[in-house]
């Protein structure tokens, strides 16, 4: 009876197939990523100069790139980076859109219009060519291009608070509140934010396949992150140079790319179906 | 002489908007238009009208949600809008609210005895005091103690709505505000519901205004009634003149219309209403009623009708009345020879 | 006048639900003669809608199983097809909901919409349209050639109900289901919508089921009363047997726990306890667990219908029934 919704929610979590295949294998790449320094053979830096693009085998289970890396080992070490993109592409995102979304939503106003206007704007302009815009202002480098993908991402969370927002502040617990002399931040962040937050963490994990793959696309681009950087986005690019001799170098960082972004995307339906308010209420 | 708790004068609550997307217009939507009435302590009133007669607008305005665009609501003898910090202060802990959709009135990620504390935690009292407090106030309203770390969902409607009345309960207020505290309910639990309102009213010597359009609700628990239309107060008096002897035209088609709850009295309704509730944007001059009334005269087109006093509690607005009025409000018509 | 329309026989519904079965409706029974108003009256989650909707198959959940006979001028619907209830639909049963502005397409006038059914019997657009100002005119519907061009969302809640009501009765049918159909107005328009029902009843002799929570209705324009609890009918008569002589603990509660007196005259009856959780295989009386007068034998028995009078039946083992008043 006392249940907490939170313990409810784990119990249904078990019974949601989507919701627990996706997060088996987002945990792997987070296990993979902790404990990278035990499960790779050899450092991502590691040259073996007499076995340069070896095919994969037994002692190479991915195969060697074209300076004689280990590919297994740079793409295990390649999960740090990938979880990096995700953890601080989703953070920035959500402190500015958390925020800008629920000051819009609560005050409204003039400055709600021109937010809504610069939220407007930032879905015009394809989000990569705006992305390649202000790394070319900012420069590259790996942080620099989750700060120019969260510039473009930031926007999806803020309509998404907004909207929330705007639809909860008129509901009759946040009138009582005011009535007993609850403070605006206090509405804000102690009523509304935790009635957001399930369809935020949806949020989350169905924007974050899309920061993973631009900030990727970026590296591809070469102005993410800067060799000898593991990242996959930056192997990919790299293999490109060598699909006839070595197909793999190209095949391995991307099929841990899939298994990544369809981790997240599954996981995602899952929780979608999980905290969806239809299904909660039987 | 009976000791005023919320004196309402000349209350009005306009709404601006603009019409025409080139040639732009404002015009107001005048959800509360120039109310004036006295709520006196350890009184049941009961505020009626139909949708959109400004009646939760009004209550709004006296919980200070929103500010009134004119008038003055004096609490406690203290005028709201020059109250200074600590008065307002003071003022949130003597006045609370218990809305109509018993599933939203309480945060549905807190758990009731988190609900029932919060009044209590922002106003200083120490959390161990509060949590006392939350248990005693759950006695209060005949709920077990083992709901105390139940979330919202987890509770019925009739529940939901005990435990909105205990976090109003919780501060010692000294007016409470019910807005339509029991629509949402069935009939066995809104007896219930009723009866406990009335056992704390007596208990506490708490004032209600409970607004409803459930006319057999108010007969029931109010000692005065006050029907509101389009934003105007037509009718305030005490419940069995306002029942049996309504003066106002409109308060005549509303008790008329009003469920009668016995088959034996089938017929006795000489009189339906004709016509829906006017809109609030396209006021009519005059008398808002004019238009549905079927007494109206040309006067009536024209000029508002004052506050006719047909006792001292009971005030018409109405020119109809104004043969019997022994007086006119004073308050409203300060220059009235009368 | 005391020709039977439709016949409730042994009636039971059950949802299939995760762990079981919910019994929504257990052995209601009761019938509807021509141009009588039934009303069908009880709590919410009393099952009263369920047992409306299943007459016409419209319970929108299909996990349902519905036993007994709904015989309907002699046919009985249950055994219906799909085919054969698609002519009943509309045709023969109409049926109006709380909320009018789900029921109407936002996208045409709701005179179209009412001529939609005028025109499936084969009539020229003409005559449809005159007929559909005249039903307008039928319903009271100020300004009728004007709202028949109306949308939807220019319409008040009121209208928006005239409207449905025109719609149903262009196709004059034997039987109206009204589900709740005043809850979302106004009081003075509740009035109004009543006392039109009424009036069609009179004009036209369509018979009309109510379903509705709200004793007021039930005491304003029913001829026979249905008073539902958890699933089960408890009692059946007529207006005056039901509020003059209420025989089952519940309805006798009830009628005292209805505001009909101000609070100087004494405080309301309450009922306490709470609805049981229907499963469908527990035998004795649903409201045992709440009947300050329940025995040993309520709880394990289920109670069967006794004829107090030739228009009054009751579902409980008391012989004297409880007047609690």
């Amino acid at each position: 009876m006392n249940e907490s919704p939170f313990r409810e929610f784990w119990k249904s979590c078990y019974k949601n197939g989507n919701f627990m295949v996706g997060s088996i294998m987002i945990l792997s790449v987070i296990f993979i990523a902790i404990f990278a320094n035990q499960i790779a053979p050899y450092s991502y830096t590691d040259i073996h100069e007499s076995d340069i693009l070896t095919a994969p085998c037994a002692q190479y289970i991915f195969g060697t790139d074209d300076m004689g890396r280990d590919l297994f080992s740079r793409i295990v070490f390649g999960t740090r980076i990938t979880l990096e993109v995700a953890i601080i592409g989703a953070g920035l995102q959500l402190i500015v859109g958390v925020l800008v979304g629920l000051l819009c939503g609560y005050y409204g106003g003039a400055a709600d219009r021109a937010l809504t206007f610069v939220a407007d704007l930032t879905w015009c302009i394809p989000g990569m060519i705006m992305a390649l815009a202000v790394v070319t202002i900012i420069g590259s480098g790996l942080i620099k291009a989750i700060i120019a993908i969260s510039i473009v991402a930031w926007a999806a969370y803020a309509r998404m608070v907004r909207a929330k927002t705007m639809s909860i502040k008129n509901m009759a617990f946040i009138e009582t509140g005011r009535s007993f002399g609850e403070s605006d931040w206090s509405l804000m962040f102690r009523y509304i934010l935790p009635n957001i937050v399930p369809i935020l963490i949806v949020t989350v994990s169905m924007q974050l396949p899309g920061t993973i793959l631009s900030t990727t696309t970026l590296s591809f681009l070469g102005v993410g992150s800067q060799p000898p950087s593991p990242d996959w986005g930056l192997m990919v690019a790299e293999g490109i140079n060598f699909v006839e001799q070595g197909p793999w170098m190209a095949i391995f960082p991307g099929l841990a790319l899939v298994y990544v972004v369809l981790g997240f995307n599954i996981m995602g339906e899952g929780l979608r179906d999980l905290l969806d308010p239809r299904m909660k209420s039987q | 002489m009976k000791e005023a708790q919320i004196e309402l004068t000349h209350v009005k609550k306009y709404f601006e908007i603009t019409k025409g997307i080139i040639k732009q217009k404002k015009t107001y939507v005048k959800a509360v238009d120039d109310v004036t009435m006295t709520i006196n302590k350890g009184e049941i009133v009961g505020l009626v009208g139909e949708s959109g007669s400004g009646k939760t607008t009004l209550a709004r305005v006296i919980l200070n949600l929103t500010k009134p665009t004119g008038g003055t609501v004096i609490f406690d003898h203290v005028d709201l809008s020059k109250a200074t910090k600590q008065e307002k202060k003071e003022f949130h802990t003597k006045v609370s609210v218990v809305f109509q959709d018993p599933a939203s009135n309480l945060n549905p990620r807190e758990t009731v005895q988190s609900s029932i504390m919060r009044p209590l935690v922002i106003h200083g009292v120490p959390k161990a005091e509060a949590r006392e407090k939350a248990k005693e106030t759950l006695d209060m309203v005949k709920m077990d103690q083992r709901y105390l770390n139940s979330y919202p969902h987890q509770l019925s409607g009739g529940q939901l709505q005990r435990i909105a009345i205990a976090r109003a309960l919780a501060m010692n207020p000294k007016i409470m505000i019910l807005d339509e505290p029991t629509s949402a309910l069935d009939v066995s639990v809104q007896a219930q519901i009723l009866n406990l309102l009335l056992d704390l009213q007596e208990k506490f010597n708490l004032t209600y205004l409970v607004i409803t359009h459930d006319l057999n609700v108010i007969r029931y628990i109010s000692d005065k009634i006050a029907v509101m239309y389009l934003g105007r107060l037509v009718e305030f008096g005490p419940t069995e003149e306002v029942t049996q002897n309504p003066k106002h035209p409109y308060t005549q088609g509303l008790m008329a219309a009003a469920p009668i709850l016995d088959p034996h009295l089938r017929g006795r309704k000489e009189y339906i209403m004709k016509g829906e509730p006017g809109s609030l944007v396209n006021l009519p001059e005059g008398c808002h009623f004019h238009p549905r009334c079927p007494f109206a005269t040309d006067r009536c087109k024209t000029t508002a009708p004052g506050g006719y006093l047909l006792s001292d509690e009971h005030k018409v607005a109405c020119h109809l009345c104004e043969q019997e009025a022994v007086g006119i409000d004073r308050e409203v018509f300060p220059d009235s020879t009368k | 006048m005391n020709e039977e329309l439709l016949r409730i026989d042994n009636l039971s519904v059950d949802y299939k639900v995760r762990d079981g079965f919910l019994s929504a409706v257990k052995n209601a029974s009761f019938e509807i003669r021509k141009k009588e108003i039934f009303a069908i009256v009880g709590e919410s989650g009393c099952g009263k809608s369920t047992i409306a909707h299943s007459i016409l198959r419209l319970l929108p959940e299909h996990n349902e199983i519905i036993k007994g006979q709904i015989m309907f001028k002699g046919k009985d619907l249950n055994q219906a097809t799909e085919k054969e209830l698609e002519a009943v639909r509309g045709k023969q049963i109409g049926m109006i909901f709380q909320n009018p502005l789900d029921s109407l397409n936002p996208v045409y006038t709701t005179g179209k919409q009412v001529e939609e059914g005028i025109l499936i019997d084969k009539i020229p657009r003409e005559e449809a349209w005159n007929r559909v100002i005249e039903m307008y005119k039928d319903v009271k519907m100020p300004d009728a050639e004007r709202r028949a061009k109306s949308y939807p969302h220019e319409l008040s809640g009121g209208m928006r109900q005239r409207v449905m009501i025109a719609m149903m009765l262009a196709r004059d049918p034997n039987l109206l289901i009204a589900d709740e159909p005043t809850t979302a107005l106004d009081v003075t328009i509740e009035a109004q919508i009543l006392r039109l029902i009424k009036q069609l009843r009179d004009e036209y002799g369509t018979a009309v089921m109510l379903i509705t929570h709200n004793f007021g209705l039930v005491a304003e324009i029913a001829d026979y009363v249905a008073v539902m609890y958890a699933g089960m009918i408890v009692e059946t008569g007529t207006v005056y047997d039901i509020f003059d002589h209420p025989m089952h603990p519940y309805s006798s509660l009830l009628m005292k726990a209805l505001p009909r007196m101000t609070k100087k005259e004494g405080r309301l009856t309450t009922i306490d306890g709470s609805v049981p959780r229907l499963t469908s295989d527990k035998p004795g009386c649903r409201f045992a667990n709440r009947c300050p007068f329940a025995k040993e034998r309520c709880f394990n028995e289920d109670p069967d219908i006794r004829k107090i009078s030739e228009t009054h039946n009751v579902r409980c083992f008391l012989e004297k029934g409880v007047d609690v008043r």
